[in-house]
């Protein structure tokens, strides 16, 4: 939990640099997935600015290509927005579960870290503040950062992305391997344990079956609940074993 | 069609900024039951998880298995120094070199 001690005596120039040095491989991922997406969208009729725009409007990745395709096949408003949020649902789970972290911030600090929210800053900063020593301050420099490489990387791919080489030196699999890492710290004993491989297996199932990526949402709502019902049993059947 | 294109892009992040706003607004200023509070200290393990593993092993549209993807086989190596190492950017750092390797040798 963050303390508002040590909130108090971290310094914006400390949360900055803390901030930065957490936030590069994110950064990396952002880099190839937003020159990617710069040159999709460029194909698909928007202009530079355009992009720019809607990565600084949506700023969430795996919509806004879902979007690109759609107004490449002239999908209209409601279609889009409709999809948009069925696909960001995800982001209900994230934000809860940081909730744990941020109390005693005011709305508008509340309301500004919750535009930063993506899977990725979530992984990153729910890691950090399981850690300790780690604030509202960093964790806020991390979404922003993030946020900035995005914009600014899918907006050069608008511009010229065809011309940089793709799979540059294993740049596609920095996130991939970060969510291993980031994975790993959060496996905290057997119930966490089993919980990741319920949730693993049960979104491959799930994601064989239903198109779109609900299925990030439902296996993880499943597994921490199954998580939740196996610690209460095994909570009740100690205290049974103790009276007994 | 080109003229909604602002709409559009207004209207998408609206629905985006809702589900990451909602909680943290009204959850973070509340004391919450304790077994909500285990149930969201699952929650990173889970999302991760369900984010990695299809990743690794599906492919296409509609989605399908597929069990030769460099990915899956870059992730062991990857997943085993992460274990040993708990480093974060050295794991990074491995997982690109690998898949770099595999990629550029398959």
């Amino acid at each position: 939990m963050v303390s508002d001690d040590f909130d108090v005596k971290q310094s914006w120039g400390k949360a900055v640099r803390e901030g930065l040095s957490a936030a590069w491989p994110i950064c990396l991922g952002y880099i190839a997935i937003g020159l990617a997406f710069g040159v999709i969208a460029r194909k698909t009729g928007l202009s530079p600015l355009e992009i720019g725009m809607m990565s600084l409007i949506v700023y969430a990745g795996s919509s806004q290509f879902i979007a690109a395709a759609m107004l490449g096949a002239d999908a209209g408003f409601l279609p889009i927005v409709l999809t948009t949020f069925s696909v960001n649902l995800r982001h209900l789970l994230m934000s809860s579960s940081l909730s744990l972290h941020l109390k005693n911030l005011s709305g508008g600090r509340l309301s500004l870290f919750a535009y930063g929210i993506t899977d990725e800053s979530f992984a990153l900063n729910m890691s950090r503040f399981h850690g300790g020593h780690w604030g509202w301050r960093p964790a806020l420099v991390v979404n922003h950062a993030t946020n900035l490489t995005w914009i600014v990387s899918t907006i050069v791919g608008g511009i010229g992305g065809e011309f940089i080489p793709a799979g540059f030196f294993g740049i596609d699999y920095a996130l991939t391997a970060m969510f291993i890492c980031l994975l790993v710290f959060q496996l905290r004993g057997n119930h966490h344990i089993l919980v990741a491989l319920v949730s693993g297996v049960m979104a491959v199932v799930l994601s064989l079956i239903i198109p779109g990526n609900s299925y990030i949402l439902i296996a993880a709502f499943l597994a921490a609940t199954t998580g939740l019902l196996l610690r209460k049993t095994k909570r009740h059947s100690h205290e049974k074993g103790e009276k007994g | 069609m080109k003229g909604e294109i602002i709409p559009i892009i207004i209207g998408m992040g609206i629905v985006t900024y809702i589900p990451r706003w909602l909680p943290l607004f009204f959850l973070s200023r509340r004391r919450l039951p304790p077994w909500l509070i285990d149930w969201l200290g699952f929650i990173p393990a889970a999302i991760l998880s369900a984010l990695i593993l299809p990743s690794l092993v599906t492919t296409g549209e509609p989605r399908h298995f597929l069990w030769v993807k460099p990915d899956l086989w870059v992730a062991i190596p990857t997943l085993i120094f992460a274990l040993k190492t708990k480093s974060l950017a050295g794991t990074v750092v491995i997982g690109m070199v690998l898949y770099w390797l595999v990629t550029h040798l398959y």
